[in-house]
């Protein structure tokens, strides 16, 4: 008996699952950075995280009587993206909560893969920030070879991230040593203080050059969040408003890891050319915003939120139809 | 006390103006209503299944209120309603000749063999599209878009891929017959009993090839009975049934039809309760 | 060198090297053929021969019966069986007309060259309506309704399509490679009947053989302007062909005469030449035979030739044979019979074996945006596909799925195996039926 199928009756090697797994490989060298700052205790944050993603996919699934696909990836990008956006010193239980809340109600309860509206990892962030602020935001530790702050002589002083100096009104000498070249130096590999996965611009750099190359992600979301936060932070440093070079701005704090991972999310960022760029230009506006003036001393994870929700907005912009 | 009466002041003063001001828009920009188009949409079906030519029911009492649609004209209500409506609009209606829809292809899984094996999306007008898995492209493609689309629910998936009807809840609404991508399923009178199963216009050489039950045009129906009540268009025989009072005139042709292409309505699955 | 391309687009795997290399091979006709009333877009032709008669290599057996009809010519000398309800490579059966082969009669088509310059050009639209010529690229449109232009339209560009962007088939760059000269001489009568005011020979970079073989013929006829197109699916599509040489676009719901231009595919263009300068009917077509098949082939085949008896004469298929395809991997229609004949629009017969045919298994949408990125209707198939989903047939119209040429390039792109085109067509025939 001959096959049925509808045409075109070949595909491209492209598939869900070699764009999850493709993801979580390009995850793995920015994890063995953390394990290598932060020691092993973000190793096991991690791990946690995924299994309690995985798992509560899986009893969704089970319960609502879908078909189970815990393990196409994409719950287990969604676990490490969750540990990456904790600090490492936090209880085990902050992970486990982070990813059940992501999963279940941003994921699931939207409709399962493809259909949630916001980024399942960031809206899991902010969850825990609003939940356990002093947890999420106040329970920094140095990493090994480091200093928190990355500037050796403060480290006594203050018990803040580079990020958090900032918001301190920091003075002058402050401001030099966070403007110097070993700071940024510091900053690019990821010696300093901060969420698991957000450290080394480096190695998420890394990892993203391989999303881009196999065109598992978008470069232009990339390139038009990272790239407007170091034009208005460039403008704003020239004008005063902000002491700090450009270059901190988007090596310090969640830029890399939000606007290299997060941001390009593929169910959360709008589907036309024009759309994204929209999209990576608005959201980098935001950040800045949220980052000089609002409470907290980060703006990425609520750009990105933000931002998320005007996706179907954006997708209304499309492209004129060929002819019409 | 200053510092409680000015908000005081103010918040009722805003409140005074919008109640005003809606009581005002209210009386100038009223709607008036036809009371029957109300009362009428509550005795409706209200399931918007659109076989009185409407496209809802809401539509559909507006039309009526109006006289565009005739009082009995909700199929999906019956006899029921339009004695309501009739009451509704005050007039008299004479209700009678209940119908159903009956579906008229008997290749199921084991009579008509499939012959290709689909991988694609699950709905008949997809696979009709592309020819049909089935080697008869007149009959049943077994996917069940008249069971999803059914507002009745009253179309249920047989065992061996071949859908009935549950007449107990068919109210002869018609979807099925516009779903239905090779036009199967026909609306009759509930006084039929008798009808043909099939919709087949292949040749005798096919047909034999394709199903075991399908017409094979051999015409012998058309012999046994009387007064040009079956006709043969081609290869396929057809039973009018405006010719026929008493459905016992189509017995001959149950009887002698080789294939067993005539069949009960009562005798089918889905009619057991009624 | 400029290669012209146009936006969208995918790059599947070609694997042209299968038949390219194989010449154009005249075949045996089988004992029977099955010649189908359908053979082009419109009303099918009326037999005007009764059961029992004597048939000759292109006689007519049946006659335009209509607007849009082009009559229809026996493809071998034999006894007409009669009319048969016979499996249809579009799908389905329909009536077909079986003719049993008279082996004793062989046959050659001799006919003296006629001087083109004798016919008037309605005359020559005559002759190709009578010679029951069809686009030969696929879609199978009457020659002659295309080529009567409506006075009022002028043609500017004359684009003959030798681009064969199909994955796998290379009929058309044999018939470059082998039978270049017939090419211009067929373009000369229809540049006779359009009058345009430039001619183009529109070529993919992946045949550079068949480039170098028309650049030969250049001097001899300086009209023609080659192009060299990216290797890039659909670039054989009329409208992108269209764009990427004039950069104009065809309307929405318009016709490539709408921009002044007119598209022909190569293989038509030589049906063109045979019948006007030697009378000869559409009777015979060369047709690829490839996939996992022992001596992947271009055939001379009769139409009306039964797929099964095709692919024996390319060696058998290795492997199990899954899936038989009438036409190319990305448009073809996969065939519940392999006894379906040939007719005048089969490019090709792929051939898949077990381990080529698809096993999908649909996952949802992530929105990737791949079908976005590559469609070169500029439509958002993943936005059009939920509508559909949703039955919101209406919602699809006005996102454009009426302007979709179901081309497969989304569907080749999704990584969840979503059967997007199949999506469109389904709807596309929802909108109809509403339509009615």
């Amino acid at each position: 008996m001959l096959q049925l199928s509808p045409a075109p009756h070949i595909t491209s090697p492209k598939n869900i699952k070699k764009i999850m797994y493709g993801v979580v490989g390009a995850l793995i060298p920015v994890l063995m950075g953390s394990i290598y700052f932060f020691g092993w205790r973000a190793l096991f944050l991690c791990s946690l995280s995924v299994l309690s993603a995985i798992f509560t996919e899986w009893i969704f699934q089970r319960v609502t009587n879908r078909d189970i696909r815990c393990l196409d990836g994409s719950a287990i990008i969604t676990g490490i993206l969750v540990a990456f956006n904790i600090p490492v010193n936090s209880p085990w239980w902050l992970p486990v909560v982070g990813s059940f809340f992501a999963v279940f109600i941003v994921k699931q309860l939207f409709g399962g893969l493809g259909y949630n509206i916001f980024n399942p990892a960031l809206a899991g962030r902010a969850f825990l920030v609003a939940s356990w602020p002093s947890l999420m935001t106040g329970n920094w530790t140095p990493p090994i070879n480091g200093t928190l702050s990355g500037i050796p002589v403060l480290d006594g002083m203050t018990q803040a991230t580079p990020l958090s100096l900032l918001i301190m009104k920091p003075n002058l000498n402050v401001i030099q040593s966070l403007n110097s070249p070993t700071m940024i130096k510091t900053l690019f590999i990821g010696n300093t203080g901060g969420c698991i996965g957000e450290t080394s611009a480096l190695l998420l750099l890394i990892g993203a050059l391989f999303l881009f190359i196999m065109g598992y992600a978008d470069w232009r979301i990339s390139l038009s969040y990272i790239g407007s936060i170091f034009v208005i932070t460039g403008i704003f440093y020239f004008l005063g408003v902000t002491p700090v070079n450009p270059v901190f701005h988007i090596f310090s704090g969640g830029v890399m890891l939000g606007g290299l991972f997060m941001a390009t999310d593929m169910v959360t960022s709008p589907v036309t050319l024009k759309g994204r760029w929209i999209f990576g230009i608005c959201g980098g506006i935001l950040c800045v915003i949220l980052r000089l003036w609002a409470g907290y001393p980060e703006g990425v994870s609520y750009s990105i939120l933000i931002m998320n929700m005007f996706v179907p907005l954006l997708d209304r912009l499309q492209v004129r139809i060929f002819g019409r | 006390m200053a510092s409680i009466l000015i908000p005081i002041g103010i918040l009722g003063g805003i409140a005074l103006f919008f109640g005003i001001f809606l009581i005002f828009s209210a009386e100038r920009f009223k709607v008036t209503i036809d009371e029957r188009v109300v009362k009428i949409q509550e005795v409706l079906p209200g399931i918007d299944c659109g076989a009185c030519g409407a496209p809802g029911c809401s539509a559909f009492a507006e039309g009526v209120a109006h006289g565009e649609y005739e009082v009995d004209g909700c199929k999906a209500g019956g006899e029921e309603v339009a004695l309501q409506v009739a009451e509704i609009m005050g007039v008299v209606v004479e209700v009678g000749g209940e119908e159903v829809a009956v579906h008229r292809c008997l290749g199921d899984n084991e009579v008509a063999k499939q012959v290709a094996n689909y991988k694609g999306i699950s709905t008949c007008v997809a696979l009709h599209l592309l020819g049909g898995d089935k080697g008869c492209q007149y009959g049943c493609l077994g996917l069940g878009d008249c069971v999803e689309a059914c507002p009745f629910d009253a179309i249920d998936m047989g065992d061996k891929g071949l859908p009935y009807v549950i007449e107990e809840r068919c109210t002869a609404c018609g979807v099925c017959v516009r779903t239905c991508p090779r036009e199967l399923f026909e609306i009759i009178s509930k006084k039929h009993d008798i009808f043909l199963a099939c919709c087949s216009y292949d040749d005798v050489k096919t047909v034999k090839q394709v199903c075991s039950r399908g017409c094979i045009g051999c015409t012998l129906c058309v012999k046994v009975t009387e007064d040009e009540i079956v006709t043969m268009d081609g290869d396929l025989a057809v039973v009018h049934w405006d010719k026929i009072d008493d459905n016992k005139l189509l017995e001959p042709a149950l009887e002698k039809c080789p294939v067993n292409t005539y069949i009960k309505r009562s005798e089918l699955k889905g009619a057991e309760n009624v | 060198m400029q290669l012209l391309t146009f936006k969208g687009g995918v790059h599947p795997k070609y694997r042209k090297e299968l038949a390219k290399d194989s010449p154009i091979k005249k075949i045996e006709p089988p004992e029977f053929i099955y010649l189908p009333l359908t053979q082009h877009t419109g009303i099918p032709s009326k037999p005007i021969i009764e059961k029992k008669d004597e048939v000759e290599v292109g006689m007519k057996i049946a006659e335009s019966n209509g607007k849009l009809s082009v009559p229809l010519h026996s493809s071998v000398a034999g006894v007409y069986m009669g009319l048969v309800n016979w499996p249809h490579p579009l799908g389905g059966r329909k009536e077909a007309m079986k003719i049993k082969l008279d082996p004793q009669r062989t046959f050659e088509w001799k006919e003296e060259e006629r001087d083109v310059d004798l016919f008037s050009e309605d005359q020559i639209i005559e002759i190709v309506k009578e010679a029951g010529i069809v686009g030969m690229g696929g879609a199978a449109f009457p020659t002659y309704f295309k080529m009567k232009v409506p006075p009022d339209k002028k043609i500017k560009d004359l684009i003959i399509n030798g681009a064969e962007c199909e994955p796998y088939l290379t009929a058309d760059h044999r018939l470059i490679l082998e039978r270049a000269e017939d090419i211009f001489k067929g373009v000369e009568i229809l540049k006779r009947v359009l009058n345009p005011e430039r001619v183009w020979i529109a070529i993919e970079d992946n045949k550079m053989d068949a480039i170098d073989r028309i650049k030969e013929f250049s001097s001899s006829y300086p009209w023609a302007n080659i192009t060299i197109h990216e290797t890039k699916y659909p670039q054989g599509s009329e409208k992108q062909l269209i764009q990427s040489i004039t950069g104009k676009e065809v309307p929405e719901g318009g016709l490539p005469f709408d921009v002044g231009a007119y598209v022909q595919n190569v293989g038509t263009v030589i049906a063109i030449y045979e019948a006007v300068c030697y009378s000869k009917p559409l009777y015979e077509r060369v047709v690829t035979v490839t996939g996992p098949v022992r001596d992947p082939s271009n055939f001379l085949v009769p139409i009306g030739t039964p797929f099964e008896y095709l692919i024996e004469a390319s060696g058998g298929v290795f492997g199990g044979t899954m899936q038989i395809i009438n036409g190319g991997p990305m448009m073809g229609i996969a065939q519940v019979y392999p006894e379906v004949p040939v007719i005048k629009g089969t490019t090709g017969i792929l051939v898949q074996n077990e381990k080529e045919t698809l096993e999908r298994e649909v996952s949802p949408c992530i929105r990737c945006a791949s079908c976005v990125d590559v469609c070169p209707m500029y439509l958002m198939p993943t936005e059009i596909y939920k509508f559909i989903e949703l039955e919101d047939f209406e919602k699809a119209k006005e996102l454009g799925v009426l302007s979709c040429m179901e081309c497969g390039g989304c569907g080749y792109v999704c990584p969840s195996y979503i059967p997007l085109p199949q999506h469109f067509k389904y709807a596309k025939a929802e909108l109809m039926k509403e339509k009615k």
